[in-house]
């Protein structure tokens, strides 16, 4: 049944690789190149300074950098949960 | 051994080359051994250096293994002069090398250490200063990259080696001498090894500009797949030396791109044979 996927065979595997690559290259550039070395912490420390004010969560707060042109985009997205909703977090355990 | 390696050339500043990939297996060596060896060939007093310890290779490849007596890890301990652990190509002019320690560990290396060699080979009026790295991202690898001043990232035209690159891109951008001082960047350059322009034609191997577009540094050459590179290093003679194939002129177009000099690049579209080449070749 070999000639069957003689004709099968249609997907070219040079793109699949190439578009595969984009994405995880992509990827670990954001946390792992041009000096974001510090991404990690960053989001730690502004979590618990944040975590002093409102109730929020590490799932709700995400830091990133874009490139956009010429310059870096340092993007720092939080969600604040509803106001009625009882503390999920406390500061210390955020931290550790 | 290298008596008339003292004389120290102030007109050329000397360079600091790693060649280097992340990946193992996709052609440091062989890169580091033809590059050294082509550079040699034009007239510069070039060294390479193999920081592979545990796993010397570039003296095997060079084919100079058999006058090892001293070694990296030795000249770093004080154990042996640098000038006698030097091993001088037979033949090529102008060519030395540097092996690596076969028994100890990595560890071995330390950036004080690396980096007073380095300053001696300068001081003996090397122009170029070829850093054989070994595979990986560990101490090696960084201890490697650490002094250079630009640097060859060897990939093939495969997921898992192209992926790496770009690691090691990231790692030559933070964790060398320049990113912490905050020179200059390190020049970075890319060579595509074990390149098929066949399969790429048939959609079976990434191109070559789709690697440069996943990696976003300029293409100092291509290197197509071909037997000559294993015929090369079985006899140890770098294939930058037999210049009728077609490693040996891709090898040639790296080394004088690398000095400063415009060539068209080739070697990335399927060669059209002639009828005779198609027989006989």
């Amino acid at each position: 049944m070999a000639f069957l996927s003689y004709f099968r065979r249609t997907t070219k595997t040079a793109s699949l690789a190439k578009d595969r690559l984009s994405v995880i290259v992509a990827r670990e550039r954001a946390t792992t190149r041009g000096g974001p070395d510090y991404l990690p912490q960053l989001q730690q420390e502004l979590l618990a300074v944040l975590a002093k004010y409102e109730n929020i969560d590490l799932q709700h707060v995400s830091v990133n950098l874009d490139k956009s042109g010429s310059f870096e985009v340092l993007e720092l997205n939080i969600v604040l949960q509803d106001p009625g909703k009882p503390v999920t977090m406390a500061p210390q355990k955020i931290m550790s | 051994m290298s008596q008339e390696a003292q004389t120290p050339q102030q007109t050329n500043p000397s360079k600091v080359v790693v060649i280097t990939s992340g990946k193992g297996g996709v052609g440091k060596t062989t890169t580091s051994a033809n590059v050294a060896a082509g550079i040699a060939m034009l007239g510069h007093k070039t060294v390479a250096i193999d920081f592979d310890v545990g796993l010397r290779n570039l003296d095997l490849v060079l084919g100079c293994e058999r006058r090892v007596v001293y070694d990296f890890v030795n000249v770093l301990r004080g154990e042996a002069k640098l000038g006698v652990a030097l091993v001088r190509d037979r033949r090529i002019e102008n060519l030395y090398v540097l092996p690596a320690s076969q028994t100890r560990d990595k560890d071995a290396l330390d950036p004080e250490g690396v980096g007073r060699v380095i300053a001696d080979l300068k001081e003996m009026g090397f122009e170029y200063i070829i850093c054989d790295s070994p595979a990986g991202i560990e101490k090696g690898a960084q201890m490697a990259m650490y002094f250079a001043d630009e640097a060859i990232v060897v990939a093939n035209p495969e997921v898992s080696s192209v992926r790496d690159s770009d690691r090691v891109l990231g790692l030559l951008a933070a964790k060398t001498s320049r990113a912490e001082v905050g020179g200059a960047p390190i020049k970075t350059h890319l060579l595509l090894t074990r390149y098929s322009p066949a399969m790429v034609k048939r959609g079976e191997m990434l191109s070559v500009g789709d690697v440069l577009e996943l990696l976003g540094i300029p293409l100092l050459g291509v290197i197509p797949e071909s037997s000559v590179v294993l015929q090369s290093s079985n006899k140890g003679t770098p294939a930058i030396l037999d210049d009728l194939t077609d490693v040996a002129q891709a090898y040639l177009d790296v080394v004088y791109r690398f000095l400063g000099e415009e060539r068209q690049h080739r070697f990335i579209e399927e060669e059209k044979r002639g009828f005779l080449r198609r027989i006989f070749g």
